[in-house]
């Protein structure tokens, strides 16, 4: 627990500081929400407009996962995090939590908002918060998998969303797909327990492939 | 009290275009000290990130039995924080179980040796390359290990800077401490032992 919140509080003072860089990804949200509903004239969205938000948070997601750890690695801080850190799942669990409460949670809070632009009707706002709450964190968590293999290389951008689309599908399926049931008047619940199964499961397993993700990038 | 500190057997890695070292062994013992020499690209650095356990070398083992303080040619410092708050985040990192006073009291106490006791509440951006060095050596004193593993330890650092590090590291070694250095300029009399690299 220590080690999760000592790495949660120093990863959040980061962020803030560098207060408009943590905007980015919240703002593209907003924005690109914005511009869907300016053509909502003429293509007619309803339900599919919550899966579209849903399309808008995963590229949100992934453009903000890429430098989880390139700063850490080029100061020399991640090293000094794969040599201490006790227990390091704990650590990058942390870190993950604290990238996550900066682009995936203000991102769900928002969304009730974002979804009056593209004119999600008002019963499905609620659970496409409540999906994008739940899916968020699984995101991150499986970003940050990609994001870790490419830290080693220098390289991102189009690379982590490369490897790590394919992941983010069964997410983005239930999670999209827990919105349109609501929105057409069905129960959502077992799309949004199976949500919480995979953030179970990502919790448990990513720190691990994390973990061994970083220890290949220190082999250059 | 003089159970190796670390204990490295027929230690051998090599990259794609060269073998840096190979049959390599080392016992150090608390109050012992190792300068690792070599011209630049001849392995010291790995050397060092293989007993530090950040790679895996390529044969042979590595046996560490005490925590250990890593100074790697990074600072390991995050730019937007202030030193003590990086510090402080390296000395939780590696023992949870001080409390809070006496962290800060360690920290103050490292900065204040390595004579940067003024520049703990400034950001490390704001800092030159040689304040940066001192911080990152600070961290390596503030914590509680017994072996110390310093890459390039003087780099960066001016003719004072070098003395009081050279005068820590024998404090070190006087409280039964550990140390492995890589470097081009010796260090201080205490180096009991030279590990020469590139000679194969």
């Amino acid at each position: 627990m220590n080690a999760f919140l000592t790495q949660l509080r120093r990863d959040l003072a980061i962020s803030f500081r560098h207060g408009a860089e943590a905007m980015n990804p919240i703002a593209f949200f907003a924005l690109a929400a914005f511009l869907l509903g300016l053509g909502q004239s003429t293509l007619r969205l309803d339900e599919a407009a919550a899966g579209a938000l849903w399309v808008l948070a995963l590229f949100a997601n992934v453009l903000a996962v890429e430098g989880l750890f390139g700063r850490d690695r080029e100061d020399g801080s991640l090293e000094q995090l794969l040599l201490h850190a006790k227990p390091l799942f704990a650590a990058l669990l942390g870190k993950v939590a604290a990238h996550w409460m900066m682009s995936g949670l203000p991102i769900a809070a928002l969304s009730p908002f974002v979804a009056l632009l593209v004119d999600v009707p008002p019963d499905g706002m609620l659970v496409l918060a409540l999906t994008l709450l739940l899916g968020t964190p699984t995101l991150a968590l499986v970003g940050a998998i990609g994001a870790a293999l490419v830290a080693g290389t220098g390289r991102g951008g189009l690379l982590v969303a490369l490897l790590v689309m394919p992941l983010y599908v069964p997410t983005l399926l239930f999670g999209a797909g827990a919105a349109m049931t609501a929105l057409a008047g069905g129960d959502p619940s077992a799309e949004l327990l199976w949500l919480a199964a995979l953030l179970a499961a990502s919790i448990t397993l990513a720190p691990f492939g994390v973990d061994a993700a970083l220890r290949v990038g220190q082999e250059y | 009290m003089n159970e190796p500190l670390l204990r490295a057997a027929s230690l051998g890695h090599e990259t794609d275009d060269a073998r840096l070292f190979h049959g390599l062994d080392l016992v150090l013992r608390g109050g012992e000290m190792v300068e690792v020499r070599g011209a630049n690209a001849t392995g010291k650095s790995t050397l060092l990130r293989c007993l530090a356990g950040l790679i895996r070398p390529g044969s042979g083992t590595v046996d560490v039995g005490v925590e250990i303080a890593y100074l790697g040619h990074r600072s390991g410092l995050s730019e937007t924080l202030t030193a003590r708050e990086n510090l402080r985040w390296r000395l939780s990192l590696c023992s949870g179980r001080l409390d809070g006073n006496e962290a800060t009291a360690r920290i103050d106490e490292a900065l204040v040796r390595l004579g940067i006791g003024h520049a703990g509440g400034r950001a490390v951006a704001s800092l030159s390359a040689g304040q940066r060095r001192r911080v990152a050596l600070a961290a390596v004193l503030a914590s509680p290990a017994r072996l110390w593993l310093l890459d390039e330890p003087l780099t960066a650092l001016d003719d004072a800077g070098a003395a009081l590090l050279t005068a820590e590291i024998e404090r070190h070694l006087r409280n039964g401490g550990g140390v492995v250095a890589a470097t081009h300029r010796p260090l201080g009399p205490r180096a009991m032992r030279t590990v020469q690299l590139g000679t194969t």
